[in-house]
């Protein structure tokens, strides 16, 4: 499961109380100053206990304040810090440093193909553009009078994809979206398959119609990258793959 | 921002999508044929392969005559048709998507891409033909350029 990046030696038992130095190459990039982003290494002391996020705010608190990330609950609900560590989306907050082979420097950069803004900040708005575009809400013609029933099973069908936080890792992994910045990208039909199974919503035929596209679901050539990507364990290219074969239905 | 797209070397992504045409979901339809022929060129491939290579005297078969025989027989005649036709299409669409995702100049897409719809014409046109009229013993050749089999006139 984990790709080499990831993978540790044998991780020796570190002494939960013993720090450990680990450098740290940021991408740094500051609009104003730079034309180019540039690489820029820190040394921290880390607990086998702390994150990447963690050393990030060590960082900014203790050696350069300048250093812009975002971040918002730190407990990898919020979706706000994904980043790319060692070359892999992640959110900072669910990385364990030791779980990086920390004989290495520990690469950090923002993710890819949304516009670069400062060090590890992105444009986000091109990814809620096309989040916004498959109109992730519930759709009805009944008034909202009384509870609509749905049975364990009906619930259970599209469960997996409820479980997206927006953080961007899986659309910035994709390499269609790296050169394609018109397709929709997986987190926006991951959103599309939470409503289009959903068996209270009445827009299914819309939003099949809106991934039936140029640039919907057939751009995506399952690269699995964005499976891989996902901090929620989400198998965005099996519900991908489900939308497309709705959408060849004509139904969900 | 340009300086920021610049530094990635890449467009903001979802500047104005482009208008549904309305027509033919070539996107999806490609999508399609590209499973579809996959299946086919399976037993297609794997047929010719299995009947060149192991029936009979095997590869030791294969000569100018047993080239010349297949391509007597409608039935390879058409069994070959297809495999060019649905193996050059899959091949060149994919080359099409390699294209999307490598070339991201706008001119230098036309270009591969018209390069490549050429060759698959060029190619389809040159191997249709060729299984079609292909004939071992043409008419009127010197009789020391034809085949051994070939009737004695």
């Amino acid at each position: 499961m984990a790709a080499a990046t990831l993978s540790t030696p044998p991780a020796p038992k570190l002494d939960p109380l013993k720090t450990f130095t680990v450098t740290m190459i940021v991408r740094r990039f500051n609009p104003d100053l730079d034309d180019e982003p540039t690489w820029q290494d820190f040394d921290v002391e880390m607990y086998p206990t702390d994150r990447v996020l963690d050393a990030l705010h060590k960082i900014k608190w203790e050696q350069d304040g300048s250093l812009t990330f975002r971040r918002s609950c730190a407990h990898g609900v919020c979706g706000s810090d994904a980043m790319r560590i060692n070359g892999r989306n992640r959110l900072a907050c669910k990385t364990l440093i030791k779980d990086l082979d920390i004989t290495k420097p520990i690469y950090v950069e923002a993710i890819k193909g949304l516009p670069l803004e400062k060090d590890l900040v992105v444009d986000m708005e091109p990814f809620f553009e096309s989040f916004r575009a498959v109109q992730p809400f519930l759709i009805s013609s009944s008034k909202p009078e009384k509870e609509r029933i749905q049975s364990a099973t009906q619930r259970e069908r599209f469960d997996d994809t409820t479980k997206c936080i927006l953080c961007a890792a899986c659309t910035s992994s994709c390499p269609v979206f790296w050169t394609d910045g018109q397709y929709f990208g997986p987190a926006a039909i991951v959103n599309a398959h939470r409503f289009i199974f959903d068996s209270r919503d009445e827009g299914a035929q819309v939003r099949l119609d809106i991934l039936n596209d140029k640039e919907g679901v057939w751009r995506c050539r399952t690269t699995f990258n964005c499976s891989e990507a996902c901090p929620r364990g989400i198998q965005v290219t099996q519900a991908i793959s489900e939308v497309k074969a709705a959408i060849l239905r004509g139904r969900p | 921002m340009s300086s920021t797209t610049d530094t990635l070397g890449l467009a903001s992504p979802r500047s104005p999508r482009s208008t549904p045409t309305g027509g033919v979901n070539w996107e999806k339809w490609g999508w399609i044929y590209m499973r579809a022929s996959g299946v086919i060129l399976v037993v297609l491939i794997f047929g010719h392969l299995f009947v060149n290579l192991m029936l009979g005297d095997g590869i030791k078969g294969i000569d100018f005559a047993f080239v010349g025989g297949k391509y007597a027989a409608p039935f390879w005649q058409i069994w070959d048709t297809a495999m060019l036709w649905l193996a050059l299409i899959h091949g060149a669409n994919g080359m099409r998507t390699l294209v999307n995702d490598y070339a991201t100049h706008v001119v230098t897409q036309r270009v591969l891409k018209g390069a490549l719809l050429f060759s698959v014409i060029t190619l389809l046109t040159l191997g249709t033909l060729v299984i079609y009229t292909f004939d071992p013993c043409p008419a009127g050749a010197p009789a020391n350029l034809l085949a051994s089999f070939c009737p004695v006139v």
